[in-house]
């Protein structure tokens, strides 16, 4: 019988060390061992998105990797991203446009959105669209989804312009 | 959804990993980007006592473009959408990679578990066989070089051994005009038909063709009879549905939750006549 095997993982800028059988998945060690339960389990499949996190860099959705890949990562849930008191602009923005009905798939969306607005700080709607195609949300639609990733990335843009 | 226990294994080199395939023989795979294998895993389609990670083998990454253009086996196709010299050599690959998937998924699907994994539905094969690729093998006794053409034998039976890696793939620099046009019923599926097609020109006559299909038979069709007729022609209409002809004598589709047979000849009829057009458009 294969044994557990000593997990390193940076998550939120905070180290954390386990021992866990290498076929955990990633999304239940952050939810069940670390507590942070904002990484949610959809389909399980990889379709859904709804468990996506930044892993060194790239969105992931973590129910498709083993905790034990990920040993030695760095981690970004959306418990890293803002409080209620401090929120993230994209959190902000979701919430003065209606981003969310449920809010099921808001944090794998938010998550996803940040590294999308990384890499593309400027995006039109389309691509706002094609860059999301990996999260799904079966209340708003969408178009609230867009309206408030847009609106995201604008005030970030004049935040930077008004730093400048 | 739980996979079966394994043993875990990230090993430093390809001699590491080539000496765990010797000792644990199929009961061993390697792990790429997993998304895949793991989902196959997960639903115990697949058992693998023993996994080996390839993430720290630093030769599988990285692509080199010149003439001849080798991608590592772990290069992703996000890589392959960033990178921009590889983009103007062979855009086609981009074209394809951004019809795979979806974003978080090109993030971490690479070239060679796409192209060793003999998915039908996985689009890279049939790219690889549109451009002539090759595909690197190292094992115990070094490396040899198989086509992508003759790498296929059926659905997940491919040339590579059990205690062989594929390390990267290999092609010319394509010349002349492509397209990479895909049915699918939604974005991140499979395709119900896919046509990978280059056409180069001499001033109005079609020089050269190539046409592969993905997801129409066990193994992805490169289209012989097809890509031949339209050479020396101009591709007109009349030109566009012969070569279709063609291209349906040689696929085999099997009815699916995708549709049935005659759908699917009727998907994949629409995409190729799509992408001689466009290919042609671009030569």
């Amino acid at each position: 019988m294969p044994g557990k095997m000593e997990i390193k993982l940076k998550v939120n800028g905070e180290d954390h060390k386990f021992s866990a059988e290498p076929r955990e998945l990633l999304v239940h060690a952050l939810r069940e061992r670390l507590n942070l339960t904002g990484s949610h389990v959809g389909c399980e499949t990889g379709h859904c998105g709804v468990c996506t996190v930044t892993m060194n860099g790239k969105s992931v959705k973590s129910c498709t990797v083993f905790v034990a890949q990920a040993d030695g990562a760095d981690v970004t849930t959306i418990e890293g991203m803002g409080t209620p008191d401090n929120m993230h602009v994209l959190q902000q923005a979701f919430r003065e446009h209606h981003g969310l009905q449920c809010g099921y798939c808001t944090p794998g969306m938010i998550t996803r959105a940040a590294k999308l607005l990384e890499e593309n700080p400027t995006p039109t709607e389309e691509e706002v669209r094609f860059g999301m195609a990996g999260n799904l949300c079966r209340c708003t639609g969408y178009q609230n989804i867009v309206k408030s990733i847009m609106a995201a990335a604008s005030e970030m843009n004049s935040a930077k312009e008004a730093a400048q | 959804m739980i996979p079966a226990a394994f043993d875990y294994y990230r090993p430093q080199d390809l001699d590491g990993v080539i000496s765990l395939l010797q000792e644990h023989g199929d009961d061993a795979r390697v792990i790429a980007g997993g998304h895949s294998l793991i989902p196959l895993m997960k639903l115990r389609m697949a058992e693998v006592p023993h996994l080996i990670d390839l993430q720290s083998i630093t030769e599988l990454f990285g692509i080199e473009v010149g003439s001849k253009i080798r991608i590592g086996a772990m290069a992703t196709q996000s890589d392959i959408i960033n990178d921009i010299s590889l983009a103007s050599a062979a855009p086609i690959l981009k074209e394809a990679s951004l019809q795979i998937a979806d974003p978080q998924v090109r993030y971490m699907g690479t070239v060679g578990g796409n192209v060793a994994n003999g998915d039908p539905g996985n689009d890279m094969p049939g790219l690889m066989q549109c451009l002539d690729a090759s595909f690197l093998l190292r094992g115990p006794d070094g490396e040899r070089e198989v086509k992508a053409r003759d790498f296929y034998q059926g659905a997940y039976m491919t040339e590579r051994e059990d205690d062989e890696v594929l390390v990267a793939v290999t092609f010319d620099a394509p010349k002349g005009g492509y397209a990479y046009e895909k049915q699918k019923r939604k974005i991140g599926d499979y395709a119900t038909a896919a046509a990978a097609v280059i056409i180069s020109k001499d001033g109005s006559v079609c020089k050269g063709a190539s046409i592969a299909m993905t997801n129409l038979s066990d193994t992805p069709i490169f289209c012989t009879d097809a890509s031949n007729s339209l050479v020396g022609t101009s591709v007109t209409a009349d030109d566009i549905k012969k070569a279709v002809n063609e291209m349906i004598e040689a696929i085999d589709p099997a009815e699916d939750n995708r549709g049935p047979v005659e759908f699917k000849k009727h998907a994949a009829s629409v995409v190729l006549t799509r992408a001689i057009k466009s290919a042609w458009e671009r030569a």
